[in-house]
C-alpha cells in the first residue's frame, strides 16, 4: 500500500523533466561498452583493449622469471662477455629479449577467438531445430549434429553455455566460460587461453623463449668457462658470479620444458592440430579402419605452417569496444534503478505501462508525420508484450535445470593437460545459464570488476536492461492490474524526453 | 536522434514478424562460408534467384578475406618479423574486407531487402554464425 501512495503521488515524476533529467543524462551519456557487460569469466583494462582470462594464473611469475633472468644476463654477463668477445651478444639477447616478452604479452592480452553467445533469438532458432521431448527442467542428453568437412563426418557438439552448436575446432573453455574458436589450451603461464587468433603469438613465444634460454645459457656457460680458465677454476668462478649460477639453473630447467614444448607445437603446426584434437586423439588413425584423417590439414607441411602462423588475422568477433545498443525504453524507465528505494517492486509494471502508453503514442505521432500508414495495429507493441513473456517463462525453470548439464557441457571443453595444472578446479558454470547471454545471477564475481552487479542481475527486473528491446517490455507482471488503475494518469507524467 | 530512436524501436518492437537464420556451411573446413539453401520463411518476400546471389557474394567476400595467398603471407611475416607490432598500427586485410561487406550489406538492403520488408544483419555482428534476416510485417494492406 505505501508503494501504491508513493507511485500516486511520485513527486519527480509529477515534477518537470528537469528533476529527472540528471538521472537520464546520467545513463545517457555515459553509454557503456560491451565489455562491460561480457558474460564471461575475463578481465578488461584500458576500457576493454587488453582482454585477460580471470585467473591470471601464473602470468606475473612467467613475466617475472623472464626479466629476471635476462637483467641478471644483462647486468653481470654481458659486460664480460663484451670485452672477451663481442659487442653482438648483448644485441642478440636484446631482441631475443624485446621477442618475447612483446609475443608474451600479446599472447596474454589478445582475444583468443571467443565466440560471442548467441542472442535469444537465434538460441531459440536453434532450439526449435532440435527435437526436445519433455519438460524444459528435464536435462536433455547431449545434443550432437554431424556435418560433412571434407567429405569426413564431424560431430558438432551443443554448448550450453553458449546456446549454439560449437563450430567445428571450438571448444569452450571452463576457467574462462567461454567457446573459444580452434581452441587450444588453456595455457596458466600465460594467463590466457590459446585459440585461433593467439596461436601466432603463443607459438612465436614459445619458439623465441627456447632461444632466449639456450641463448643465455650458452652465454652464461661461456662466461663462466672463461673465468675459471683465466683465474682459479671453476668453483671460484662460481662463487664470485653468483648471479650466473641463478640465471644457469633457471635455464638449466626451463629449457627442458621449453625446448619439449617448442617441438611439440611444432609437430602440431606441421599438421595442422590443436592441442586439444591431439590429446582427445580426434584423428588419430589408429581409431578403427576407417579413414579417420584430420580433415583441415592442407597435407603439405609448409602451407599448414604458412596457413596457421601466417594466415590472415581474424578480426575479434567479440567487439568489446562497441557501445552497447541504446536503450530504446525511455530513458525514465531506465532510470528507476537510479531512483529512491522507496519505489519497490512495482515500478517494474509501472514502467512497462508508461513504456507501452509511449510506443502508442509514438506511433500515433509517427502516423501524423507519414511514416507509418494509419493501418498500423496500435495493438502491435501489445502485442509484443503479450507474445514476449512466453518466450521468457521458460528461462527461469531451465535455470533452475541446467547446472548439472552445463557443468559436463563445459566439461567438454577440454582440461588441458600440457600446459595447466590447475585446471582441475571447474567451477559449476550452471549460474551462467540463468538467462540467455547475460551476466549470470547467482556467481560472484563472473563479471569484468568494474562493472558493478549490473541490474540483470536483479530477479525483480529481469526484462528492463535486457539487450532485447523487446524483453523490456515484457516483465513479469505480478500486479499488472493492480498497477493499471493506479496509471490512469501515467501517461501524463513527464518522463518522454522523446518529444 | 529522438526520432531515430523511435522509429528503430517501433521497427524493432512492432513490425517483427520472424527472424531467419541462415548457418554456417562447414563442407570446406572453418572458413567462412553460409548455406546458400533458401530459407522457406523468405519464399514470399523475395525471389530465390536473388537471395543466393546475395550470399553467394558474401561468401566469395569471406573466402577473399581468408584467402592464403601471397598477400597474406607477406604480411604475416612482416607481421611476425616485427614481433607482430605492426598490427598495433596497420590495418589486417581482413579488416580491410570485413569493411567491404559491410558496405556491401548496407547496399544490398537498401536496394533490395527494405523495399521487401526484410533486412540483413551483418554477420560478424553475430559472431560470423549466422546471417540474420529479419522479416518485418508486410504493410502492404494497410495502404
Amino acid at each position: 500500500m505505501k508503494n501504491c501512495e508513493y507511485q500516486q503521488i511520485d513527486p519527480r515524476g509529477l515534477s518537470t523533466p528537469s528533476s529527472t533529467q540528471p538521472y537520464t543524462e546520467n545513463n545517457v551519456q555515459r553509454p557503456r561498452r560491451k565489455w562491460e557487460v561480457f558474460p564471461g569469466k575475463n578481465r578488461f583494462y584500458c576500457d576493454g583493449r587488453i582482454i585477460l582470462a580471470r585467473q591470471s594464473g601464473i602470468l606475473p611469475l612467467t613475466l617475472g622469471l623472464i626479466i629476471v633472468t635476462s637483467g641478471l644476463f644483462f647486468a653481470f654477463d654481458c659486460p664480460f662477455l663484451v670485452t672477451h668477445l663481442t659487442v653482438c651478444i648483448p644485441v642478440i639477447g636484446g631482441v631475443l629479449f624485446v621477442f618475447v616478452v612483446t609475443s608474451l604479452l600479446q599472447t596474454s592480452f589478445t582475444d583468443p577467438g571467443i565466440l560471442p553467445r548467441t542472442l535469444p533469438d537465434e538460441a531459440a532458432d536453434i532450439e526449435k531445430q532440435i527435437d526436445t521431448s519433455g519438460s524444459s527442467t528435464y536435462h536433455p542428453p547431449p545434443r550432437t549434429k554431424e556435418i560433412l568437412i571434407n567429405q569426413q563426418v564431424v560431430k558438432l557438439k551443443y554448448c550450453f553455455t553458449c546456446k549454439m552448436f560449437r563450430p567445428p575446432r571450438t571448444s569452450h573453455c571452463s576457467m574462462c566460460d567461454n567457446c573459444v574458436e580452434r581452441f587450444d589450451h588453456h595455457c596458466p603461464w600465460v594467463g590466457n587461453c590459446v585459440g585461433k587468433r593467439n596461436y601466432r603469438f603463443f607459438y612465436s613465444f614459445i619458439v623465441s623463449l627456447s632461444f632466449h634460454t639456450t641463448f643465455i645459457f650458452g652465454c652464461v656457460v661461456t662466461h663462466l668457462t672463461l673465468r675459471s680458465q683465466g683465474g682459479n677454476g671453476l668453483v671460484l668462478a662460481l662463487q664470485e658470479n653468483p648471479a650466473s649460477v641463478v640465471e644457469l639453473v633457471i635455464c638449466f630447467f626451463s629449457i627442458w620444458s621449453i625446448l619439449g614444448l617448442s617441438g611439440f607445437h611444432t609437430y602440431l603446426v606441421a599438421f595442422n592440430l590443436t592441442t586439444n584434437e591431439d590429446i582427445k586423439g580426434s584423428w588419430s588413425s589408429k581409431r578403427g579402419a576407417e579413414d579417420s584423417g584430420n580433415p583441415y590439414t592442407y597435407d603439405n607441411i609448409f602451407t599448414n605452417c604458412c596457413a596457421t602462423l601466417c594466415g590472415p588475422m581474424p578480426p575479434s568477433l567479440i567487439d568489446r569496444r562497441g557501445f552497447l545498443p541504446p536503450e530504446n525504453i525511455p530513458p525514465a524507465v531506465a532510470v528507476d534503478m537510479g531512483r529512491p528505494p522507496f519505489l519497490a517492486k512495482n515500478d517494474t509494471n509501472m514502467c512497462t505501462q508508461r513504456t507501452k502508453d509511449l510506443l502508442e503514442r509514438v506511433i500515433r505521432s509517427s502516423e501524423l508525420q507519414g511514416l507509418w500508414p494509419p493501418g498500423t495495429p496500435k495493438t502491435a507493441p501489445g502485442q509484443e508484450l503479450r507474445a514476449r513473456p512466453e518466450s521468457r517463462s521458460p528461462a527461469p525453470s531451465s535455470s533452475a535445470g541446467l547446472p548439472p548439464s552445463s557443468c559436463s557441457g563445459s566439461a567438454d571443453g577440454p582440461l588441458p593437460t600440457g600446459c595447466s595444472g590447475s585446471a582441475n578446479g571447474c567451477p559449476p558454470t550452471g549460474c551462467s545459464d540463468s538467462a540467455n547471454g547475460h551476466p549470470p545471477t547467482g556467481c560472484s564475481g563472473r563479471q569484468a570488476p568494474s562493472m558493478e552487479c549490473p541490474p540483470v542481475n536483479s530477479s525483480k527486473r529481469p526484462s528492463m536492461h535486457s539487450n532485447n528491446p523487446a524483453f523490456r517490455l515484457a516483465s513479469p507482471s505480478l500486479s499488472f492490474t493492480h498497477n493499471t488503475v493506479i496509471l490512469g494518469d501515467a501517461p501524463d507524467m513527464g518522463f518522454i524526453p522523446l518529444h | 536522434m529522438a526520432e531515430t530512436h523511435s522509429l528503430q524501436d517501433m521497427r524493432q518492437q512492432a513490425a517483427i514478424a520472424a527472424k531467419v537464420f541462415i548457418q554456417r556451411d562447414y563442407t570446406n573446413g572453418t572458413v567462412c562460408q553460409f548455406q546458400t539453401k533458401f530459407p522457406s520463411e523468405l519464399e514470399t518476400r523475395i525471389d530465390k534467384q536473388q537471395f543466393e546471389e546475395t550470399v553467394r557474394t558474401l561468401n566469395n567476400l569471406y573466402a577473399e578475406a581468408e584467402k592464403l595467398g601471397g598477400s597474406s603471407y607477406l604480411e604475416g611475416c612482416l607481421a611476425c618479423l616485427t614481433a607482430y607490432t605492426i598490427f598495433l598500427c596497420m590495418e589486417t586485410h581482413y579488416e580491410k574486407v570485413l569493411k567491404k561487406i559491410a558496405k556491401f550489406i548496407q547496399e544490398q538492403n537498401d536496394k533490395i531487402y527494405a523495399p521487401r520488408g526484410l533486412l540483413l544483419t551483418d554477420p560478424i555482428e553475430r559472431g560470423l554464425r549466422v546471417v540474420e534476416v529479419t522479416i518485418f510485417e508486410d504493410r502492404s494492406l494497410g495502404r
